[in-house]
Formats: C-alpha cells, structure tokens, sequence
C-alpha cells in the first residue's frame, strides 16, 4: 500500500511535470528538430531567440502589457471590492454577480466581443486593444481575491479610521491597502502571469505589435523547431520567478 | 473638550424592525453615561446614531446645541472605542494614536509628541514602536482609548470595550476608564449589557429594553427605586411580593405590611431583607443557606405564605441554622404599579 501511494506520487508529478522537463531538454537540442533521440548540448537556439529582434520585441510588449493591465485591474477590483464590502446597496448582490461573471465568459466569445465593440468605436487592434482586455479578464479575479480578503476586522479598521477624521481616499492609502498588502501581491502576480501567458485574445485584438504568445504561435507555424522549445523554457522561467517571488515575499510573511 | 449631547425623538427602523421608539435623552458635557441593556435592546443603536455610523429614520442629534443628525463620523466631535479595538495592525502604537492627528493635518513632531503623552496617560509609553498584535487584550484596550482621546473629542463613544476581558482586568479597566474620564473631562458614553461595571462607572445610567429607554437615573436611583419591572428585574436579584392597599399598610400573602399604601408588587432586593429593619415581613422559617464570602445567600419560607420563596443576603457575622424560625425585616421598599409590569 506504502509503495502503491509513493509511486502514484511520483506518476502525478511526472504526469504534470514530464512535458515542461521534455521542452527544456529539447531546447539544448544539438540538431535541426527538438524530438529524441537528444543529440547533445547547445545554445545555439537561445543564442538565435535573443538576437531574433521580433521576438525580443514581442517579449517587450508582453511584459508592457501585463504590468500596465495588471495594474489597472488590480486598481479597478480594489476600488470596487471596498465599496462593495463598505456599503449594502440594494442590489449588492447583483453588482457582485456581474463584476464576476465574465469569469464565466471563454477568452474566445470575450475576444470576439471586444473586437466587434473596438471596430464600432474606432480602436484598431493593437497593444492597447489587448490591455484593455486583459483588464476585462483579469478584474472579476482581482475583485473577487479582494472582496474574499477583506473581513470583520478589516471592516472594523476601515470604520475606525473614518471616525478619527480620515477622508475616504485616506482611508484606502492608509489603511485598507496596507492591510490588504498580501492578496493586493497575490492578485496583481496572478493577474500578471494570466495577462503573460494569454493567447486568444491577443492573437484577434494584436496586429502589427504582437505578444509574445502570438509571435511564438506564428513562429509555430513554420515548423518544430529547438527554438520554439527555447522561448518556452523562457516564458516558464519568467512564471517560475514570479511565483517563487511570491512564495518568498508573501506567504512566508503571511504564515507567521 | 467637552459638549452636551441631546438625543431628540430619535426613531430607527430597520426594515419592519423598529430598533429606537421615540427615544428622548439628555446627557450633560462631561458626564459618564452608560447606556445598559439586553441584547437587541437598541443601546448599541443609538451608540451608533449619536456616532454618525447610522442616521435615524426619525429625530434629531444635538451635540454641543449643534444639530448632528446627517453629519458623517469624520466631521463630528465624537470617536468610537470600538468593541474588537480595531487597531491599525500594519501600524505601531505611536502611529496608531497619532492617526486621527495625521488626518487633521498635525506635523509629524507635534503629532508623536501628542501620541507618547496618551500613551504614557494609558501606561504604555514605554511599547510606543511596538505593533498591536504584540500586545495583550488589555494594552489594546488601552492603546484603542489612547488613540480615541488623542483627538480630543467632545464625546468619546465607547461600544462594549470590556467586554472580551477577564473579571480582574475588568475591575481594574473600569477604574482607570473612570479616572481618565475626570481627569479628561469627556463625555462618555459607554454601551454596555453588564449592570455590575453600569454601576461601578456610570454617573447616569440608562437602562434600555426593546429600544425603549426604562429608567434614567444615578446608580442608586436605578437600582434602590426602579421605576419599571424590567429595570428592577435586569439590575439584579429582587423578591416580588403582590401587595394592594389597606388603611394605612398593605395586605399581603405574608399578612399586613407597615409600608405606605399602594398597589401593585413590592420588590426587595435580598440585601433588603434582613433580621432587621424598617417593616416586619413576619416570621419564615430558614430553608438553605450558603455562604458567599462577603455575606450568606439564605433561602426563607415564610410562614404565612409557605408557597413563597425569598431570597436574603444575610451579613457574615448572622449564621442562621437551616430550619430555624426567625422573624425577617425589610428595608427601601418599592411599590411597582402593574402597569408598569404590563409594560416590561
């Protein structure tokens, strides 16, 4: 039974982890094509990667990109999770419902809508149009972690800080934000790295200035290549930072 | 910094739930006030009204003859000890009590200096750069009224503050909130649903049921003469003897009273009954008796009404025997109209 669970164990690991493992070992593919047998060591394929100036470029607009909707989202959600916790409004339930549902909503239909609103108001797809909806994506989660994070005690601070004469952007800066700093790190780093990774919605609302999931997705379509392994293992590496950033900073602090 | 507060035909309805009937209050500037009752009696209501964190459905608040009725927490002259405390956890102590001075545009030299002198005032000038979550409840307690006083309010609210402390601590915390309200001054109002800390601290209590205010009296008004059934009843033990009028006594089911006449129930409390006093109560017979320290809890059947019970606090040099027969007295007899049992 002991062995039983251990290898179960290690079949989930594998499962999850073997393919991620099968693109890095790839990418030092000394050979035209990243599939066994592994023919030996090179860096070749990164050397290629970080010259190519599109893909550079597009790495570029990527980390433009999720900084700046990450950051509005994150803004948006906050403001809207501590009005929503401050004050029940009749209909606070229904306001809560549609800040959430286009979580429910593909990337695809959402993609598809923006496209049609953008056209009809004059906005050409571009780094902007993506911005503006990864901050559609990525809001209802934001709201939704900091609706979650903000409890009695909080309330109470809030409530204490208006009655000893605090205005109610004081109360925000002062107090809720700095108490809420945990789930502010973990929505802004999961809004980040969703808006990194995001495919659908950049590939209809980009045109000429492309992410980078887009540029590897046309690099795709001329062919297997290590270097296409070698930008992946570049994208997980930024990912891998990131969340290793937030085991560091934030839940060590948090489990104290 | 002081002001009088004037509560006018305030009226709050929650929904179909009317938590405040037309309640009518006056409280003096500089006066400790505590309003006391059950829970869902409406004190913690009108807390919340005269702190502007509620506006009434109806009437008005007056503080320092200036009508607060629709003024927000932040512009009015009052601050809150909240019951959780509701200290700034990402913030020391120093910064904590110097927040309402922040928000009221006061430099940071003057502010901290202002912070370190309430701090030593409550006895913790000494953890200054330390933060809440170091502290005991007690300290927070004190840290919380630190910083409610540092801004020198007109009225300071206090919502239940002692209630998540031990009895010792208890005591000791309603000692020193009494002192520092005279040596500051402030009107206090304090909710509370404990009569023993209303009576070791109020100079008024206000005694509230079913968002009606009962009784309004000093301590010993309020518990040597009740004026309602409920308040007899909520400030502590009290034995209920039916009596109506006749010539110039009461009957009684222990046989005629030498009190003045009237009719309703008489109330005594336990340390009102003695084996001396003002008016016999005839004699009973000891059933039980227990000794409590200060005095003996004894249990008496009266002879002339064997159905009945009443308890006594006898002082500790009396030692009855269980079935003894003693002739009991009483003392400060209030006579409550019926009517006023109808109401509670």
């Amino acid at each position: 039974m002991k062995y039983l669970s251990w290898a179960y164990l290690v079949a989930l690991f594998g499962f999850i982890l073997l393919p991620v493992v099968t693109l890095v070992i790839f990418s030092f593919q000394d050979g035209r094509l990243p599939v066994p047998p592994f023919k030996g060591v090179t860096f070749e394929w990164y050397a290629e990667i970080l010259t190519d100036r599109a893909m550079m470029e597009a790495l570029g607009n990527s980390l433009i990109v999720a900084l700046l909707s990450s950051l509005v989202a994150l803004t948006l959600g906050f403001l809207a999770a501590s009005g929503l916790a401050r004050v029940v409004l009749p209909g606070s339930v229904v306001m809560r419902g549609l800040l959430i549902a286009p979580m429910t909503v593909s990337y695809l239909i959402i993609a598809l809508g923006l496209l049609q609103m953008f056209n009809k108001v004059g906005i050409r797809p571009s780094l902007l149009a993506t911005g503006i909806g990864h901050v559609v994506i990525n809001l209802p989660l934001c709201f939704a972690i900091l609706y979650a994070a903000i409890g009695e005690h909080q309330k109470s601070a809030l409530k204490a800080a208006r009655d000893l004469g605090a205005r109610e952007w004081q109360v925000l800066w002062f107090v809720a934000a700095p108490m809420l700093t945990p789930a502010l790190a973990a929505a802004f780093f999961l809004a980040f790295t969703f808006s990194w990774d995001e495919f659908i919605i950049a590939f209809l609302l980009t045109r000429f200035d492309v992410t980078l999931p887009v540029e590897i997705w046309s690099m795709l379509r001329s062919g297997l290549s290590p270097a296409t392994n070698a930008v992946g293992s570049l994208v997980f590496l930024v990912s891998v930072i990131v969340v290793v950033a937030l085991e560091l900073t934030l839940f060590r602090k948090g489990s104290k | 910094m002081t002001a009088d507060v004037h509560i006018k035909a305030v009226e709050h309805r929650f929904n179909s739930f009317t938590a405040l009937h037309r309640v009518e209050m006056q409280i003096a500037a500089g006066e400790f006030i505590v309003l006391l009752g059950p829970s869902g009696c409406g004190k913690t209501t009108l807390l919340s009204i005269i702190g502007g964190f509620l506006t009434p459905s109806e009437g008005q608040v007056l503080i320092g003859g200036r009508d607060m009725t629709h003024v927000a927490p932040k512009d009015r002259p009052t601050t809150t000890m909240f019951q959780d405390y509701a200290l700034f956890p990402h913030m020391s102590l120093r910064d904590n009590v110097a927040f309402g001075l922040r928000m009221r545009g006061m430099a940071k030299a003057a502010r901290n200096a202002k912070a370190l002198e309430m701090l030593d005032m409550v006895g913790l000038a000494d953890k200054a750069a330390r933060r809440p979550h170091e502290l005991s409840g007690g300290q927070r307690q004190r840290v919380a009224l630190a910083r409610a006083l540092a801004v020198e309010p007109d009225v300071l609210l206090l919502d239940e503050p002692l209630g998540a402390l031990d009895l010792k601590l208890r005591r000791q915390m309603q000692e020193e909130l009494k002192a520092i309200q005279r040596r500051v001054g402030t009107t206090f109002v304090h909710v509370t649903h404990d009569q023993e800390e209303a009576m070791a601290i109020a100079d008024r209590i206000v005694v509230m049921n079913h968002g009606r205010i009962e009784h309004c009296g000093t301590p010993e008004e309020v518990y040597l003469t009740p004026k309602t059934m409920f308040s007899a009843e909520f400030m502590g033990e009290t034995n209920r003897i039916p009596v109506s009028p006749a010539g110039e006594g009461v009957t009684s089911p222990l046989g005629p009273l030498a009190i003045a006449p009237a009719e309703g129930m008489l109330c005594l409390r336990p340390e009102s009954i003695g084996l001396s006093g003002e008016f016999s109560l005839g004699r009973a017979t000891l059933v039980e008796a227990a000794f409590y320290g200060s005095y003996h809890r004894c249990h008496f059947r009266p002879v002339a009404a064997p159905e009945m019970l009443l308890t006594a606090h006898l002082p500790q040099g009396a030692h009855p025997q269980p079935g003894a027969e003693v002739e009991l007295f009483g003392r400060t007899p209030v006579v409550l109209a019926p009517e006023a049992k109808a109401a509670a």
